[in-house]
């Protein structure tokens, strides 16, 4: 920094400045990209974090093998499902029966509608969620229709299957679980 | 504290390798300067100049709020004028004021030359006003500027963005960049450059608060950096980040910016409690009440804003326990903050008291700030935050801390190193009038608003129900008198640079510190060979 100074002593101590200086740069600048990392490291750690916990009524997006090993026909748990298509989706979609009443560690299969009512193809994308958010972690999804995404024909129509059980541990407490759906039109990410 | 002070302006001036203290004339000064006291001027000018475009986005919005109804404004273009208010004032107006006095007194304080990085100090300003020019340009494109809330929150700055998204991230992209290298310059310069015999503990509070809202700032600008990343490529990249088609999460997004959002609220106050722990004791002829407790409470302020930021969504469907945590963690706040105002009461407890204009503003910045906190503590309680979640509650309680809090400290300071910037006293009268004008009218501006908050008036809306209409018509025309009364202050500033009585070496009796051992006004370089400090 005192390049103009001569004295040796003085421009010894502006080196070991310099030198000093640098380090406390690159130190910040380390803290710099290790929070620019973590940011993004949120999004894994976030998923993580609501897997573990079920918050948010997320559910597993891949199918589970069906493990229970009884059913329980002491407990009756209902089970109800609601549609809602996102903004900008001509479709139909709907469930085929509104509830069913289901044993913890009993299989249960149901059917929804969609119907795509425009007159261009388009891809659809069921995202699940369930309420209360406890309770996700103990729906377990054998075979769905939100696994895949569903590309329909213009004014073609489908019956997509949900095949379903509830664990054998889920809080005493838990007697009605809602499963909602919301559909989304994704055409356009498919298409790229 | 007593210095040895030399200022011989014959030395050479160790960073630009100019002889003397020639300054290069005209607008190569300014474009090429690496003297910590021209781009100080610069910072707060251009926050100034900022603080003015901001101020009339704000009339816009009150002047469509007068009546119920829609007068003047499509909602639309209501919407772009609170988002670009609020993103200018956020990192417009108070954060480079903030640097600004950063940059001109830092190396004062602890008697260096000038900032560790010169060069770095000359690009952290320059890229500011191409970052302001992106984003308020977006105003002339067809579908018009930002309009998501400066919070941009996904999917309406994503999917039901107006096509602004990419000029908003650009822009925000520039200010992060120029908050980062200009933290990085305060954090080094504080901890290398030093005069000898200045240990942390001796630096004064004003140093003391930038430090830490530098390493704030260095912390968390980059998870913004990160957020509006994940916004741009959500929106024209085709990732889902937060789009749940496929498998993100809008409520992520909220997750992620609070976290970089609740220490940048810490950022613009922290610095504030740094300016009025300087006047005050200044004032009152009496040391800081409890110096360390003041250091320690900064500390811990700033960590807690780490483990807060969900307080801002309750509403959205947390579990219990994140909740109560979130709240508790939250009331914890209250604590160091309150080892603060008590501090400063404590200070002017018994001192000899006297009321110039930037201890009216510290008085004023005190009792204010108090209540902008108590209403922070009443959103803090999770089940009455239900309530008062998205109100005008919200709009008074963080105008409270921000205006009366933030801008009046900025306010002291400006008084309190006027002379010194300038050489000449400013004109007392006028001073006067700028204080009981602003404190007048910022108080009929926003203290009705938490009235409307409470009987439930939804902020970020252009029309409103009957019965919200008596008190808006008067924050309407609070902050007419408000935004009127801040341009005695730019005639003040003005007529102080052209002139006015020349200020002694230190105006204030009870002054403290190293700013005050140099002339003013404070000559072009200052402590080329450092001071000592016993």
């Amino acid at each position: 920094m005192t390049n103009g100074e001569s004295q040796n002593k003085l421009s010894k101590q502006a080196q070991t400045h310099d030198a000093s200086v640098k380090k406390t740069v690159k130190k910040l600048m380390l803290i710099v990209f290790a929070m620019f990392g973590f940011g993004f490291a949120m999004v894994p750690l976030y998923d993580v974090f609501c897997d573990i916990t079920g918050l948010n009524g997320k559910t597993s997006d891949v199918a589970a093998s069906y493990t229970a090993k009884s059913i329980d026909t002491e407990r009756t748990i209902t089970v109800q499902f609601l549609t809602r298509t996102a903004k900008g989706i001509p479709w139909q979609f709907e469930p085929m029966v509104n509830e069913v009443k289901v044993h913890p560690g009993e299989r249960k299969t149901v059917k929804f509608y969609a119907k795509n009512e425009s007159v261009s193809d388009i891809v659809g994308q069921a995202v699940p969620s369930v309420s209360p958010g406890r309770a996700a972690v103990y729906f377990q999804k054998i075979e769905c229709f939100c696994f895949n995404s569903q590309p329909l024909k213009a004014s073609e129509d489908v019956e997509m299957g949900l095949q379903f059980y509830v664990d054998l541990d889920i809080p005493e407490d838990v007697s009605t679980i809602t499963l909602s759906y919301t559909l989304y039109d994704i055409t356009s990410s498919v298409d790229s | 504290m007593t210095t040895d002070v030399i200022n011989d302006q014959s030395e050479h001036d160790p960073h630009d390798g100019e002889h003397h203290d020639h300054k290069m004339t005209g607008m190569k000064r300014w474009l090429y300067t690496t003297n910590h006291k021209d781009i100080g001027s610069m910072y707060l000018w251009f926050s100034f100049i900022m603080f003015l475009t901001g101020g009339m986005m704000a009339l816009v919005i009150r002047a469509e709020l007068f009546q119920p109804g829609l007068q003047i404004l499509e909602p639309d273009f209501f919407n772009q004028m609170t988002t670009v208010h609020g993103l200018i004032m956020v990192f417009g107006a108070i954060m480079p004021a903030f640097t600004g006095l950063a940059n001109w007194m830092l190396p004062m304080m602890v008697g260096a030359p000038d900032m560790a990085l010169p060069r770095l100090n000359n690009w952290s300003f320059w890229i500011l006003p191409f970052a302001f020019a992106i984003l308020l340009s977006s105003f002339f494109m067809e579908s018009g500027a930002p309009n998501f809330g400066w919070t941009f929150y996904a999917p309406l700055s994503t999917t039901y963005s107006n096509g602004s998204t990419a000029f908003f991230v650009f822009a925000v992209h520039i200010m992060g960049i120029s908050s980062i290298m200009g933290a990085i310059n305060i954090v080094v310069t504080i901890m290398n450059m030093r005069a000898p015999g200045m240990t942390y503990m001796k630096m004064p509070l004003f140093v003391w608060t930038f430090f830490i809202t530098a390493y704030l700032l260095i912390a968390v600008m980059p998870v913004l950096a990160g957020v509006v990343t994940m916004v741009l490529t959500d929106t024209y990249f085709g990732t889902s980040f937060f789009d749940a088609a496929g498998g993100g999460d809008p409520v992520m997004f909220q997750h992620i910016f609070w976290f970089f959002g609740h220490p940048e609220v810490y950022i613009m106050i922290l610095p504030a409690f740094g300016i009025v722990s300087t006047t005050i004791p200044a004032f009152s002829r009496k040391p800081l009440f409890g110096y360390s407790s003041m250091v320690y409470a900064t500390a811990s302020i700033a960590f807690l804003s780490f483990i807060v930021w969900a307080h801002h969504m309750f509403t959205t469907g947390m579990p219990l326990f994140g909740e109560l945590f979130f709240m508790y963690c939250t009331m914890l706040i209250a604590v160091p903050t309150g080892v603060k105002v008590f501090n400063w009461a404590a200070t002017m407890w018994r001192g000899s008291l006297s009321f110039e204009t930037p201890m009216l503003f510290s008085i004023a910045f005190v009792i204010l700030f108090t209540i902008g906190g108590f209403s922070g503590l009443m959103l803090a309680m999770t089940p009455v935050d239900f309530q008062y979640h998205d109100t005008y509650f919200v709009v008074a309680h963080f105008h409270y801390v921000l205006v009366t809090g933030s801008l009046f400290s900025i306010f002291a300071g400006a008084y309190y190193w006027l002379p010194k910037w300038t050489g000449h006293m400013y004109n007392d009268t006028l001073s006067k009038w700028h204080f009981w004008c602003s404190l007048i009218s910022v108080n009929l501006l926003f203290f009705p608003m938490h009235f409307l908050g409470l009987a439930g008036m939804p902020r970020r809306i252009p029309d409103y129900a009957l019965q919200f209409a008596d008190f808006n018509k008067w924050v309407s025309i609070g902050g007419f008198a408000f935004g009127i009364s801040q341009l005695i202050f730019l005639a003040l500033v003005i007529k102080c640079i052209r002139g006015g009585e020349k200020a002694p070496m230190k105006p204030w009796d009870g002054a403290e510190g190293l700013e005050w051992t140099v002339p003013s006004p404070a000559p072009y370089h200052t402590f080329t060979t450092p001071p000592k400090i016993d």
